[in-house]
């Protein structure tokens, strides 16, 4: 039935591998940040959350080709990857976790604050008087009650990751096994006439995708109440 | 205003209108598909032929595979000028375009391109394996792509370039990345760098590689819009040569 050659497996795997990897970092950044904008009051808390959710709302391609500016010897990713030795940090597969973190950090953010902010700030306040510090009150108190919020994040933050195209085309390069994704390879497959395998891979896609948001309402819907994703 | 003067108005218009109708009763209207790598001479090819004709012509730019992907289903269009030779022969092949229309309208130059001055590029001297990264356009889908390769192939470098290259999308993208300097050195078309005369480079001769054509066919839905018939004349007179060499291109009057 499926009839997918070497270089589709290999797009495959790559995507699983940027999307786990990137999913691993935006919970270990998007946790504080998303628990900073939940509970502070500071004056520029929306200017943080404008600025995490811009992703939502900018073409692919404006962000593709500031990050292609940025990565450059003279932009300010450039300047330090040079540090390291590194001319840039395009068409390498750091580069698509750079530029994918960016991208799909609004995915899992916003979940996450949305699910601290249902819970309110009273739990953590009587914790506090109990004694409790601000690694215990995370711990028993946030992970529990923001469960459902943390693996909303978690499920959609690798599910965009995976159906990333705009900024990959920008940034990869194309090239096999570092930067091909299964989303390259499809327009790779569409661009050079290649239907049949353009709607293997596509299909695959597609049925991923509807399970991945399958899963993301069962969660909601289990945890009692809807939790609000946007 | 006086009953006899809005009468007098009212006749004018109705005059002006029967003007405007029989000028334009020949006048026809061509949606053209047109692969983005020649937005900027097509423009000046529309221009220029409507100031010679009544014809009105709408421009399409998109990439090639995407172009020919609408025409399969069904998209309005009356010609398709591509960025190759595959998609318009497999239209003719699909009975989706007019038999005997179809020609090369121009030849792609390619040139290898550092944003670096005073690099010494000609083949005797060159040695891309100086280049960390080296830019082509994808050689599955631009003919750019196969030609840089056939080229590296040429000089006898493929070999010990390949793990260098990085591919880009098309032409504008290979200019991108070679532009914001991630990658060093690339293999770009001559009318891209027509318009950004910077850096140092190397002007590939058509000996190096098959030539780069770029074909243009009537489509079947169009056999019979004037306006197409005559746009696809046009395209093959003197006049519009000269505006396709302007941009860096070849035609057959220079071959």
């Amino acid at each position: 039935m499926l009839e997918l050659n070497p270089a589709d497996y290999s797009a495959i795997w790559l995507t699983l591998k940027l999307a786990a990897v990137v999913t691993l970092i935006l919970l270990i950044i998007g946790t504080p940040l998303a628990l900073w904008l939940a509970t502070s009051r500071s004056k520029i808390t929306p200017w943080i959350d404008a600025l995490v959710a811009l992703p939502l709302v900018l073409p692919p391609t404006v962000i593709g080709f500031y990050l292609l500016l940025a990565m450059g010897p003279n932009g300010p990713i450039g300047s330090i990857s040079q540090w390291f030795g590194i001319t840039s940090f395009a068409f390498s597969f750091t580069g698509l976790v750079i530029g994918s973190v960016f991208y799909s950090l609004p995915f899992v953010v916003q979940p996450i604050r949305n699910a601290i902010q249902a819970m309110g700030k009273r739990p953590l306040e009587v914790a506090a008087t109990l004694g409790a510090g601000p690694i215990d009150r995370f711990c028993t108190i946030i992970l529990p009650n923001a469960k459902p919020g943390f693996m909303t994040a978690a499920v959609l933050g690798f599910a965009h990751t995976i159906g990333e195209f705009g900024v990959i085309l920008m940034i990869g390069g194309n090239i096999p096994d570092e930067t091909r994704v299964v989303s390259v390879q499809i327009y790779d497959h569409v661009e050079s006439l290649a239907y049949a395998q353009a709607h293997q891979l596509s299909a695959i896609m597609l049925v991923f995708s509807f399970f991945v948001l399958l899963l993301v309402y069962s969660l909601n819907t289990r945890s009692g109440k809807q939790a609000r994703v946007f | 205003m006086p009953l006899s003067m809005i009468r007098t108005g009212y006749k004018h218009f109705i005059l002006c209108a029967l003007a405007w109708f029989s000028v334009n009763a020949n006048a026809e209207q061509a949606i053209i598909a047109v692969a983005s790598n020649f937005t900027q001479p097509m423009q000046q090819l529309k221009n220029t032929f409507e100031q010679s004709s009544e014809h009105n012509i709408k421009l399409s730019f998109a990439s090639s595979g995407k172009l020919y992907a609408q025409i399969t289903q069904g998209a309005p269009y009356a010609a398709f000028f591509s960025a190759d030779q595959v998609k318009p022969i497999s239209l003719e092949k699909l009975g989706l375009a007019v038999a005997n229309t179809r020609f090369s309208y121009a030849t792609g130059q390619l040139v290898l391109w550092s944003p670096q001055n005073n690099l010494s590029l000609t083949p005797a001297k060159l040695d891309l394996t100086s280049f960390n990264k080296i830019a082509i356009a994808n050689p599955k889908l631009a003919p750019y792509g196969s030609a840089a390769v056939e080229t590296l192939k040429s000089l006898q470098q493929y070999k010990f370039t390949k793990k260098n290259l990085v591919y880009a999308e098309n032409i504008a993208q290979t200019y991108q990345y070679v532009f914001t300097q991630n990658a060093q050195i690339g293999f770009i078309s001559a009318s891209q760098l027509s318009q950004h005369k910077t850096g140092s480079y190397w002007l590939i001769p058509q000996t190096y590689h098959s030539p780069i054509l770029q074909d243009a066919i009537l489509l079947k839905s169009a056999q019979n819009n004037q306006a197409a018939i005559d746009f696809l004349q046009f395209i093959k007179s003197t006049n519009a040569k000269n505006i396709i060499h302007q941009f860096g291109y070849k035609t057959n009057g220079s071959l």
